[in-house]
């Protein structure tokens, strides 16, 4: 089953399959539903991270050094943490300022320097093409030993062979070709491509799953799990020291670097920039992908030792090189359907990551290398062309076919002295070399376009006298001498002992030497004179992109232009239709007015230029801009003061917001103050019109009594008498009520005079019934004492009590039937107090007017005919002299079986004096200033 | 927006234990020939503490959402 047309026909319908998802998603995303908008998809798509070097390699690795593999995948797991900072203002500007690949960032933020472009893309592209490299190799032997089956052949060398007999070179042409379709079947302003993005994302999906299935089968199938193969390594010779250590060669400072350089390259890769950056859907996207993406590289990765080890068990003595395991071990075990879908998963590794790294390379060439010397060199021959997006597009399409070209000869020259993870770590010290020019444009407003050359150039070239050269030669096309020796055997620049350094492997060598160089050139460079006005402001709108509401570049161009030359300019590029379309869409979003009658303000030009960088660049932007406009040269001062106002307005608009929040604070305190003074107003008014009512009862009565005396002087003395008895009982009520009404706003507002004594409660209880005896005997009633002897006293005032005993016995007597009436007292003394009740015999009170009596100017009973019998305060009064001192008063009472009128005081009061409720506290505070 | 800084904080914190966790010397206390249920002890340490580390990161990110 396995044989030449059945590997090259489940290629071609893995490709067709891919292609079709590409196709729905550019199709989706025209229609405006994008596919990719959502954060699993995201980090999907960056974990083209994973190349064949993953897929093939990090067994090959493992199999050498262990658990040397891991940094490659812990350094991006803690970079993705900081993702959150990083990335995000990596996205932020690159938004902002349309950036479509890392050469145009660079180049963008040290002043749109067509030269740092240029270098940054020499640079990405040299450092990149041994990667590519690497895909072709993995690829060429895994078909190769496909092939081959049910034989396990070691794929030969194929220098050997000629150009056109060697399989790699086919198979790099194919990649070229699916590319071109893949990346460039139209420009783009923004250099956007969800459906590449989508087709990315299931190459992910599928690379993860064929890896964890030959992980399952080789740890649970062939072996009886991870612990089985760590038994018969321990039992093996020499390979113990694999599973258990960190690998020698390497050592501490290896492992360092390596996390290090992984944790840059997540950054800095061009593809990782076109998938993180470009191609970012949405900034909220970047908070999920920041934890799923280092899940997946740890799910990737579980299974690579227990395979690497199983294959070195499995094949020991055969010569079978470690980095096909992954493909070996399931041949090797006739696993055909197991074989194929590893090869699948291992293609979707290598054409994940070509697609996406040539078409990101292609967009530096065409941007930042091609267009800016087409520019300078013929210069009048493009003006005259009316639409250049053909030829935007034929160099994008050229450059991918150069760029895997390259990789192909590079994988001819020096591909087979290396093992592929040796190869991929080159590409990744390459490209740490933009960490300082980026990182430190991010950060730093003192970074110079000068600091950056020098940085970069010196960078680049140690990496290449440290890292590139040698590699070649090992492979034997430079004498190899070179390296033993040092060039012209001057032994202090051996280039992987530079200056006598030893004891550092090769990369953290490197790494070493070209960070010292880059670094120290970058500062030393930058430092040495201020920034011009492009860099200060280019520096500005990078350092604060989180700052910035919106981007401020427009406020930093000033000048003449004419709409229709803007139009016509980027037409030119992006074809006319979609310039006149995106010059519509800006109309609209500006009041809606025709495009013709637009005016070619700053702002206008701003969007002009940012359209135009989408498609070639920040930095030929500006040229073809300024071919069309008059601008202005702005001075350092200048660009600082714009931007001083800038920052000045946002400050203020800072405060503003502040003061309004501000404000809105105290409008809802003076709103809840209002509404409080307006709901004591109405207290005040009940209470006002219920003491006023009170009062006028009296009142009535005495001018009553008073006019009928003053106007009948013959009235017989026995009727003046009565009426004169009336008035003075009506003057005494009222006296009594405003006596009262005094005492329960002083009780009330904590102002009332409280003298604690020991009080003896039967003596007091005694005393108060001695004192009410005449009022019960015109009654006719009689009084029931039950008092026990020896009590122990209780702390209270004595008068106050006194004044509670009155209260209930004048109260009860007021009930009492006539010349039946009974009144029984009793007295308890319970665990923690005393009990008083007063029980008479009258009528009883309602369930439901129970609380109304405690209730101040309540009065029970038939009120709208009988005269009222007392001043309603009474109760309300005794009861907060009772809870005064900790103890409670209630009345237990059914109609017509009498009521029971009781209070309890604790022996230890609780609290001292009882809590007035705020209410309650306001009400007698009116009744004060009433009174 | 205060749940949002405080969010950027506890990543950094994840980044700096990370990179002790990842490194020498606290790498070097693992590396030994002892193995846990018949796997070797730093093979299940690194995955342990990076399994934790992307833990840490989802509970962080996830609690900030709203």
């Amino acid at each position: 089953m396995l044989n030449g047309p059945a590997i090259f026909a489940a290629s071609l319908l893995y490709l067709v399959l891919l292609f079709a998802v590409a196709w729905w998603g550019d199709k989706r995303a025209d229609q405006g539903r994008s596919i990719i908008a959502s954060p699993t998809i995201y980090a999907l798509s960056m974990a083209v991270y994973c190349t064949t070097w993953t897929f093939y390699g990090s067994v090959g690795r493992a199999a050498v050094s262990g658990i040397g593999f891991l940094p490659i995948y812990l350094g991006p797991t803690l970079v993705m943490a900081l993702g959150w900072f990083l990335l995000l203002k990596m996205i932020r500007i690159a938004k902002a300022n349309r950036i479509t690949s890392i050469a145009d960032f660079i180049s963008s933020r040290y002043g749109k320097s067509h030269l740092l472009g240029g270098l940054v893309t020499v640079i990405a592209v040299v450092g990149i093409v041994p990667y590519i490299a690497l895909q072709l190799k993995a690829v060429s032997g895994s078909v190769s030993l496909l092939l081959h089956y049910p034989e396990i052949v070691m794929p030969g060398r194929s220098a050997t062979l000629p150009v056109f007999a060697d399989m790699s070179f086919y198979i790099a042409l194919i990649l070229a070709a699916f590319t071109i379709v893949f990346g460039t079947r139209h420009l783009d302003a923004t250099e956007r491509h969800e459906g590449m993005v989508a087709a990315i994302a299931l190459e992910s999906g599928v690379k993860l799953v064929s890896f964890l299935a030959v992980g399952l089968y080789v740890t649970y199938g062939l072996y009886d799990g991870f612990a089985d193969i760590a038994r018969r390594v321990a039992a093996a010779d020499g390979l113990h020291r694999l599973a258990t250590a960190i690998p020698t060669g390497q050592g501490y400072t290896g492992w360092f670097s390596l996390t290090l350089l992984a944790g840059l390259a997540i950054l800095f890769l061009p593809r990782q920039f076109q998938i993180a950056v470009v191609e970012n859907v949405g900034e909220s996207h970047l908070k999920r992908a920041a934890w799923l993406f280092p899940l997946y590289l740890l799910l990737i990765n579980l299974f690579v030792l227990p395979i690497a080890l199983g294959g070195l068990l499995h094949f020991a003595g055969q010569g079978v090189d470690a980095d096909t395991f992954v493909l070996t071990l399931p041949m090797a075990q006739r696993q055909e359907g197991l074989a194929l879908l590893v090869f699948i998963g291992g293609l979707s590794a290598a054409t994940g990551m070509v697609i996406v790294e040539t078409i990101a390379l292609s967009t530096m060439v065409c941007n930042d290398l091609v267009m800016p010397a087409l520019l300078r060199l013929r210069g009048q021959a493009l003006a005259g062309s009316s639409d250049l997006s053909r030829l935007l597009l034929g160099i994008r399409r050229g450059a991918i076919a150069v760029i895997l070209l390259l990789g192909y000869l590079y994988f001819r020259l020096a591909g087979e002295a290396y093992a592929l993870v040796a190869i991929g770590l080159i590409s990744f010290a390459a490209v740490a070399q933009f960490a300082p020019a980026m990182i430190g444009g991010m950060y730093w407003r003192g970074g110079t376009r000068g600091g950056a050359l020098a940085g970069l150039s010196a960078g680049f070239l140690v990496w290449c006298y440290t890292l590139l050269l040698p590699s070649f030669a090992k492979s034997g096309w430079l004498a190899a001498d070179f390296l033993t020796q040092g060039p012209f055997a001057i032994a202090l620049l051996r280039p992987q002992q530079l200056f006598g350094l030893t004891g550092l492997d090769e990369i953290s060598h490197c790494l070493f030497w070209s960070f010292f160089a880059n670094i120290g050139a970058y500062i030393a460079v930058s430092i040495m004179r201020p920034p011009t006005a492009a860099e200060a402001s280019q520096a500005t709108l990078f350092v604060d992109a989180l700052k910035h509401a919106r981007p401020v570049g427009a406020a930093l161009w000033r000048g003449r232009a004419k709409i229709s030359d803007l139009l016509a300019l980027v037409g030119r590029f992006l074809g006319p239709q979609r310039a006149e379309a995106a010059f519509a869409d800006y109309a609209r979003s500006h009041g809606g007015v025709a495009v013709d009658v637009l005016e070619a303000d700053a702002e206008l030009v701003h969007f002009a230029e940012s359209l135009l960088a989408g498609a070639i660049g920040s930095a030929s932007a500006r040229v073809m801009v300024a071919s069309v406009a008059t601008e202005e040269p702005l001075s350092l001062s200048e660009v600082m003061d714009i931007l001083d106002e800038a920052s000045q307005l946002r400050s203020y608009s800072r405060e503003l917001e502040r003061k309004s929040r501000e404000l809105e604070a105290a409008t809802r305190e003076l709103k809840a103050a209002n509404e409080r003074l307006l709901e004591l107003d109405r207290v005040k008014d009940d209470i006002m019109s219920s003491v006023t009512h009170e009062l006028r009862t009296p009142l009535t009565s005495i001018r009553a009594f008073s006019e009928i005396l003053r106007d009948d002087p013959k009235m017989h003395l026995a009727d003046r008498e009565r009426f004169l008895g009336l008035v003075v009982s009506e003057a005494e009520r009222l006296t009594r009520l405003i006596n009262q009404t005094l005492d329960l706003a002083k009780i009330e507002s904590g102002n009332a005079d409280w003298h604690a004594t020991e009080v003896d409660l039967k003596a007091l209880i005694e005393q108060s019934v001695a004192a009410t005896s005449q009022l019960f005997r015109e009654r006719g009633a009689n009084v029931e004492l039950d008092l026990p002897d020896q009590l122990p006293s209780i702390l209270a005032d004595h008068d106050r009590l006194i004044q509670v005993m009155l209260n209930l016995l004048s109260n009860a007597v007021k009930f009492l039937p006539p010349d039946a009436g009974l009144v029984r007292v009793s007295l308890r003394a319970g665990a923690d107090g005393l009990e008083v009740a007063v029980a008479d015999n009258g009528p009883g009170i309602r369930v439901q007017d129970q609380q109304l009596i405690f209730e101040k100017f309540r009065q029970v009973g038939d009120s709208m005919t009988a005269k009222p019998a007392g001043t309603g305060l009474g109760l309300p009064i005794s009861r907060r002299i009772i809870e005064h001192f900790g103890g409670r008063l209630w009345v237990q009472s059914a109609v017509g079986e009498g009521a029971t009128f009781c209070f309890f005081l604790p022996f230890a009061q609780t609290g001292g004096a009882t809590e007035i409720a705020p209410a309650q506290g306001v009400h007698s505070q009116f009744v004060m200033e009433k009174t | 927006m205060h749940l949002r800084i405080l969010t950027g904080e506890r990543l950094v914190a994840v980044f700096l234990c990370g990179c002790v966790l990842f490194n020498y010397p606290l790498l070097s206390l693992f590396d030994r020939r002892v193995d846990v249920f018949g796997i070797p002890l730093i093979y299940v340490y690194i995955f342990a503490a990076w399994a934790g580390l992307i833990a840490l990161m989802a509970w962080f990110i996830e609690r900030s959402r709203d």
